[in-house]
């Protein structure tokens, strides 16, 4: 029930900064606020593999990357000389392309963005199945290896395919209708209701994400990260919740790709880039690793200021520092300083 | 027909051979005793029966099947669940969470269920809980069901790492060392919650390393030493046994 009453303070606080912003004349700043909700998105799902299966990914980025770049491909390259192949026209029948001009009026046949978001996201889910399928089988930490690795093949990929642009990314991504009226796009008449999309988006996730955490799966990957021995002994299959923990969050990451990328209207290879995995795990530990909400915050107020340019060019020397520091000097992360958890303890001694 | 049978099992460590052809048996209802001195091969003995070592040669039946090829989870669904020597309670997690992980071989939902809090699941989680409060209560530690259970006390730690073995309604109970780091009052505390769980119906074998609390309370007992048995009788017997008194006397550690 109390992540009920915290959800609701989410939404109440997200309307209220949208009502601030409006009567403030600041309404610029729900742009950053709008794309931090998308990687916060991205944050939670990382939250659920590090703090409660306690395996440490460090593809997250190449996950990112994937869902964007494959809604980004799907949604603006045009397949109108391929009309008359059989695929093609059983997917127009289908009503899974969209037909449309480009600026020289010429037309344009593309893939409707459910579509190309349903083939991203399942891929992701695909690629994180087989990647931690026999990684996750393993004692130890293979899972930031195999990751790592996977995070550099991805971010080459981008940076060397045609179909992705190469180094300059893909734009011109179409604006994606989710349901009547509700419209990733961003559009400067759309950025209100779009910030309200990104947070709606995030509501979802968490609420989805808390309740698993307080399930019966919940409770065994809190189990594993606590003692791996003792959960496989109570029945827990570790291999496998912890695999299924990784393709959740890969989803989570993919599906923040594609939405944050047609709100974008563009992607390009710095999504996909190693810095950018090690960002979202520094943040995961600022937050205080099995901490959702802690991961939230975090995710939402460093990238807010990572977007508004405050860390200027040391943008990632920050983020490393960050990890270093909160290794070294709060593992818990910052959220869950020491003096309250003392105080827990004693109220349940008593 | 017995519910456990282990046949001619052995576990080397390197040129140390840990359990050396141990063959026993454990008969449904009783409460057996491993004995012997440290380092005599009883964790590794359990280890190999949980699945949490893989043995390497030898045969554990379990209800006349074959489990000493299987994975530790697989272990637990067929109904035999455990205890640590070394108490492994999850952190972070209350007395009642802990227990109601115990029960995860008696309940269904999985990953969906859980996100989307379906209905499905709600009676299974209220019959989750209630259990586990039940067996909190069994063991006489309910007060303490919201308390962190890393924060309690030793004693009471082992009657949450109890009642969480308990919950998967185990036919065998593996316990190892139950009385380790207890005073004389805790320990027997423990016999008592122990002949409590086996007056359940639940199958007792346990592990010790001092003889006060076994003989007191098993009905038979296998004696292991340098990872051999050498005696496996009813506590009164085992008590005369030249060879076992020697061991024991022999060794200032008992
Ligand atoms: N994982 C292991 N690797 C190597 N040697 C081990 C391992 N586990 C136990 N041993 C050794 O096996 C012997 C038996 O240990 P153990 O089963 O813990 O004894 P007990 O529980 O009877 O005190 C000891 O000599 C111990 O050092
Ligand atoms: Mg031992």
């Amino acid at each position: 029930m109390r992540q009920y009453f915290s959800l609701g303070f989410l939404l109440a606080l997200v309307v209220l900064v949208q009502l601030i912003t409006q009567w403030t004349d600041t309404a610029f700043y729900l742009t950053q606020l709008t794309m931090s909700a998308y990687y916060s998105l991205l944050i939670i799902g990382l939250c659920t593999i590090m703090g409660y299966a306690g395996q440490i990914s460090l593809g997250h980025a190449g996950f990112f990357a994937i869902g964007g770049y494959l809604s980004a491909g799907l949604t603006t390259h045009n397949l109108a000389p391929f009309a008359d192949n059989a695929f093609a026209s059983m997917l127009n029948k289908a009503g899974l392309l969209v037909a449309s001009q480009d600026l020289y009026g010429d037309p344009l046949l593309t893939l409707h963005p459910w579509a190309a978001c349903f083939i991203a996201v399942s891929t992701a889910l695909l690629i994180a199945l087989a990647l931690g399928g026999p990684v996750l089988k393993l004692k130890g930490h293979y899972l930031a290896m195999a990751t790592l690795g996977f995070g550099i093949i991805i971010y080459r990929i981008a940076m060397a395919t045609p179909y992705f642009g190469e180094a300059d990314g893909l734009s011109g991504v179409p604006s994606f209708t989710l349901l009547p009226g509700v419209t990733v796009s961003g559009d400067f008449g759309a950025r209100t209701s779009n910030y309200y999309i990104a947070w709606g988006a995030v509501l979802i996730g968490m609420l989805l994400l808390t309740n698993l955490v307080n399930s019966r799966m919940g409770r065994a990957l809190r189990a594993i990260h606590g003692s791996e021995e003792a959960a496989q002994a109570m029945g827990v299959d570790t291999a496998r919740a912890k695999l299924l923990t990784f393709v959740l969050s890969a989803g989570y990451a993919a599906l923040a790709g594609v939405l944050l990328t047609h709100y974008n209207g563009s992607i390009g290879p710095s999504e996909a880039g190693i810095m950018k995995s090690v960002r979202y795990v520094a943040i995961v530990a600022i937050g205080g690793m099995a901490h959702l909400w802690g991961a939230l915050i975090m995710g939402t107020l460093l990238n807010f200021m990572s977007l508004r340019g405050l860390f200027g060019s040391y943008d990632d020397a920050v983020f490393g520092c960050i990890l270093i520091v909160i290794m070294l000097f709060a593992p818990e992360g910052i959220l869950r300083l020491h003096l309250w958890q003392r105080f827990k303890k004693d109220k349940a001694k008593t | 027909m017995a519910l456990l049978e282990v046949t001619n099992v052995n576990k080397r460590f390197g040129g140390l051979h840990a359990v050396n052809d141990v063959t026993f048996s454990v008969e449904k209802g009783m409460i057996k005793a491993v004995i012997g001195p440290n380092g005599a091969g009883k964790t590794t003995l359990f280890n190999l029966i949980s699945g949490n070592l893989p043995l390497n040669s030898g045969k554990v039946l379990f209800d006349s099947k074959e489990i000493q090829a299987l994975q530790p989870h697989q272990i637990a669904n067929c109904g035999i669940s455990r205890t640590f020597q070394n108490i492994k309670l999850f952190p972070g997690m209350t007395a009642l969470e802990n227990v109601m992980v115990g029960r995860h071989t008696q309940s269904r939902a999985g990953f969906f269920a859980g996100m989307f809090h379906l209905p499905t699941s709600w009676s299974e989680e209220k019959e989750i809980r209630n259990k586990s409060l039940e067996l909190l209560d069994l063991l006489e530690i309910e007060q303490f069901a919201d308390a962190e259970a890393t924060s309690l006390a030793f004693g009471q730690q082992r009657a949450v790492e109890f009642a969480r073995a308990l919950a998967s309604d185990p036919q065998l109970l593996l316990l190892d060392e139950p009385a380790a780091g207890l005073n004389i009052y805790e320990t027997a505390e423990i016999a008592r919650l122990i002949t409590k769980i086996q007056s359940q119906g639940i199958t007792v074998l346990l592990v010790e390393h001092d003889m006060s609390l076994v003989m007191d309370i098993s009905d038979e007992i296998v004696v292991l030493s340098f990872g051999r048995k050498i005696a496996e009788d009813q506590p009164s017997a085992i008590q005369k046994n030249k060879e076992v008194i020697q061991i024991y006397l022999g060794d200032d550690d008992a």
